[in-house]
């Protein structure tokens, strides 16, 4: 299981929770599971997110390997000039 | 993606050879976006709304189609506003409503129609017959007024999940994020400091305005050359504006005369295209200078909130950010950014960071370096200054006791990887310019900066020739020196000279998809792929020796532009040099070349440190500039002139954003200050000389430890700026731009 730590402003939409736990060994499984659990996270999933794993930032990658015991955080998409 | 190439001993990296773009630059024979043209080609000319918010009644093209020299004239009905897949929703839609407005004119300068004519001037004339009716609306520009309940709502429905409820439909989105418990940190605090700042909208100022040359025949195929900081983004973006298929459209990047973020989306494109389809002639844009103030993208404007508590042994105990960013009529200004670098640097265990993306009628914001960042930084840095004041500490120390290192919770959330701040704030502490006198009415500002970084998807193609020479095709725009650092990293894994490699920015049909030269990507991205794509180079050309010899490939191994036997069992074979090997490949197994595509996850993230001294001149309020210097982690400096050039660049328009420039608009929402006589760029006698220090930390995520460069130098200045300004005036600025006017109502203020 991945313990996910969501940005807080995505509290409204998990009913409270600000760290989620999902079975995922990739970043494509981790986002597929977080919609299936909590289904009002497709918007801002939609709307663009990257992973941080130990703190190595995944801006879009769905295939990047989560290894076991990794801190995971969902972050809002970065954009840069 | 496994990094087993990892590098630290270099013998190309790290020099400094001439430029490879240097002559053409110089003679002026270098392509920018305007110096193309076709045979048969029309001028474009685009008519702009001349107010900040209406409906648009009627729009009467009948007297300008019937101008014997007008070819084409195209309005929204033009474009494709049916869903088209990849579907024109989202930014996409933005975009269309952007580039040619539909039921409303949302800003001043907003496009409303265009014409194609056989000269530039009758194209402009023609403008004239075009008749517009308009049912002028109320209008917004400013941030704090566009959240007000009685503002004028720009459009209903923009909003997306995170907006709580209740907040005006200006607000598209909002961030919220942080850690800890802020209160309790506030609580734990022997000085809290509570105050409020404001930043204009500023532009990029790229010298060379927007220009392209469109060709779009009646099947569906097209040519465009353009300016841009990605051409793939603009066949994509193109081909779904104008409903064609992205294949058929091929885009080729000019040189670039600057983009800085500014140049990382369409404007006049998709137009060029659409007169160029009505005309069947190729068609030429090209932006005056007016045009690109009123109407392309400058930076968001920003009011914020900072709050911050701190111990009188120097340590953070609490800080909160409230950051409020307009962007324009489109949802996009990045709040989110600036919300989550503005506490970046510090190692904090309680705080908390909320960010704005707000509607207002002024043209639709676009990244200019490290986007949303220096703004928050602005903030956040002055608030820590004044606590350094008003507490009698260092400001350098005071940043080194917080600063976030290797391990550190991120205020964004994840925990950081090998970092390079307290190494900049080391090197700030360290260097000469720390511990000089200031003279009388001088000050002295310090400030940390922070930026993600950014990898994104990338294809890079390498080709070795017969006589022992390579060309590498990228598709990364060369906007800060990447041919120059491609062709030394290249150089670096096949072992020839750097002379003796040319780097050419491919075209959309030559190479598979490369994403905008931004987000500091380019030397990280392309030169990754660029390491990896020499690599396989260099395995076929281990294989070719192996065969010549008689040997396994794998008792082959590449050295200095040779392949030699791995070892003493190998076998007793001379060395045999790359151009040995390319003299012959046609009738060995044929070209030798290698390829790479990916989208490379390690940009790492990159800190910098500036210390600004500052002179005010109380009578006037003009401020000078005496001294400046730039510490910033590169990770690995691969060319290193080119590195601190992104460095002085940063804190040039770092001293221009801080000090002069800022987008005016009058009371009827137009923008007063559309040339550059009136919106003051910094010019050579207004920047004293800037001193660099390059900062190495390697990036574990790029083979030679490259991080980008090309961002993190305009976070800090701002904010250093203003610390040395309110350090010499001895009072706190809390509005950029730091203009002669503010700082004399500063000083009459504070008596």
């Amino acid at each position: 299981m991945v313990e996910v730590h969501l940005w807080s402003g995505l509290r409204s939409l998990t009913g409270g929770l600000e760290v989620v736990e999902v079975k995922a060994a990739t970043t494509g499984e981790l986002l597929r599971e977080l919609v299936r659990v909590h289904p009002q996270l497709q918007g801002p999933i939609d709307a663009g997110v990257s992973v941080a794993i130990d703190g190595r930032v995944i801006a879009s990658g769905l295939t990047e390997p989560i290894p076991e015991g990794s801190e995971v955080y969902l972050m809002q998409r970065l954009r840069g000039g | 993606m496994a990094l087993d190439d990892r590098k630290s001993e270099f013998s190309f990296v790290g020099t400094r050879p001439d430029r490879p773009d240097g002559l053409d630059k110089v003679t002026g024979r270098a392509k920018f976006g305007a110096d193309t043209s076709a045979p048969g080609m029309l001028h474009g000319a685009i008519l702009r709304s001349p107010h900040a918010h209406a409906r648009i009644i009627k729009i009467d093209t009948s007297k300008a189609d019937a101008h014997k020299d007008v070819k084409a004239v195209v309005t929204r009905a033009d474009f494709a506003d049916v869903p088209f897949k990849p579907g024109l929703e989202g930014e996409f839609w933005n975009v269309l409503e952007n580039v040619m407005a539909g039921d409303k004119a949302l800003y001043d300068g907003h496009a409303v129609a265009a014409v194609a004519a056989t000269s530039a001037l009758a194209a402009r004339d023609a403008l004239k017959l075009i008749e517009v009716e308009y049912e002028v609306l109320p209008h917004v520009t400013d941030v704090d007024k566009a959240m007000a309940p009685d503002a004028p709502v720009i459009r209903e429905g923009a909003a997306d999940y995170s907006v709580p409820e209740g907040m005006h439909p200006n607000v598209v989105r909002y961030h919220e994020s942080g850690h800890g418990d802020i209160e309790a940190g506030f609580a734990e605090a022997d000085l809290v400091i509570e105050d409020s700042f404001v930043t204009e909208a500023t532009h990029q100022g790229y010298i060379e305005p927007h220009a392209c040359l469109g060709m779009l025949g009646n099947d569906g195929k097209g040519e465009l050359w353009c300016t841009t900081q990605g051409h793939w983004i603009a066949q994509k973006t193109c081909a779904a504006l104008l409903g064609i298929e992205t294949s058929q459209l091929r885009v080729t990047a000019s040189e670039i005369g600057g983009g800085f973020g500014g140049k990382t989306t369409v404007f006049i494109e998709p137009v060029a295209l659409a007169l160029s389809r009505k005309a069947n002639r190729p068609v030429k844009v090209v932006m005056t200078r007016s045009e690109v103030f009123r109407a392309t993208g400058p930076t968001s404007s920003a009011s914020m909130d900072i709050k911050i508590g701190m111990k009188k042994d120097g340590t953070i105990t609490g800080a909160q950010g409230i950051f409020r960013l307009q962007g324009g009529a489109f949802p996009g200004a990045p709040g989110d950014m600036t919300a989550m670098c503005g506490f970046a640097p510090y190692n904090l265990t309680n705080v908390h960071q909320v960010g704005y993306d707000v509607m207002a009628n002024r043209p639709k914001q676009a990244a200019y370096r490290a986007p949303g960042a220096p703004m928050g930084a602005f903030a956040v840095e002055s608030v820590i200054d004044e606590l350094c004041n008003q507490l009698s500490l260092d400001p350098i120390d005071v940043r080194l006791k917080n600063a976030a290192y290797e391990g550190t919770k991120a205020s964004y959330g994840p925990r950081y990887e090998r970092i390079g701040l307290v190494e900049t704030l080391e090197a700030a502490k360290a260097h000469p310019h720390y511990a000089a006198p200031l003279k009388p009415g001088q000050g002295r500002g310090v400030s940390c900066g922070f930026w993600f970084n950014h990898g994104g998807e990338t294809s890079v193609s390498l080709a070795l020739s017969e006589d022992g020479s390579a060309q590498l095709m990228v598709g990364t725009p060369d906007i800060g020196g990447s041919r120059a650092s491609m062709a030394l990293m290249a150089a670096e894994v096949l072992g020839i000279p750097y002379e003796n490699i040319r780097v050419t920015i491919a075209d959309t049909a030559t190479l598979g998809y490369n994403d905008v030269s931004h987000g500091s990507r380019v030397t990280y991205a392309s030169g990754l792929a660029t390491i990896k794509a020499a690599h396989h180079a260099v395995d076929k050309l281990c294989e070719r020796a192996a065969a010549k010899w008689g040997i396994p490939v794998d008792a082959v191994k590449w050295e200095n532009g040779c392949a030699v036997p791995s070892g003493p069992n190998a076998g007793d074979f001379d060395p045999m040099p790359l151009a040995d090997i390319t003299a012959d490949m046609g009738s060995t197994g044929g070209p030798i070349s290698g390829h790479f595509e990916a989208t490379p996850e390690g940009a790492g993230v990159s800190f910098g440190t500036h210390i600004v001294d500052a002179e005010v001149d109380p009578e006037t309020g003009k401020t000078s500039i005496t001294r400046y210097t730039v510490i910033q982690d590169a990770g690995k400096a691969i060319h290193p002139t080119y590195v601190e050039g992104q460095y002085q660049g940063g804190a040039a328009q770092g001293i221009g954003w801080a000090l002069n420039e800022e987008y005016i608009y009058g009371d009827d929402g137009r923008l007063q200050n559309s040339i550059f006589l009136d919106y003051r760029i910094p010019v050579a006698s207004d920047l004293p000389m800037i001193d660099t220090v390059i900062v190495e930390v390697p990036n574990p995520g790029h083979p030679f430890g490259v991080r980008g460069v090309g961002e993190t130098g305009i976070v800090p200045p701002l904010a250093a700026i203003a610390n040395a300004v309110s350090n010499a005036a001895g009072v706190r600025m809390r509005q950029l731009p730091m203009s002669p006017p503010r700082i004399l109502a500063a000083l009459k203020d504070n008596g």
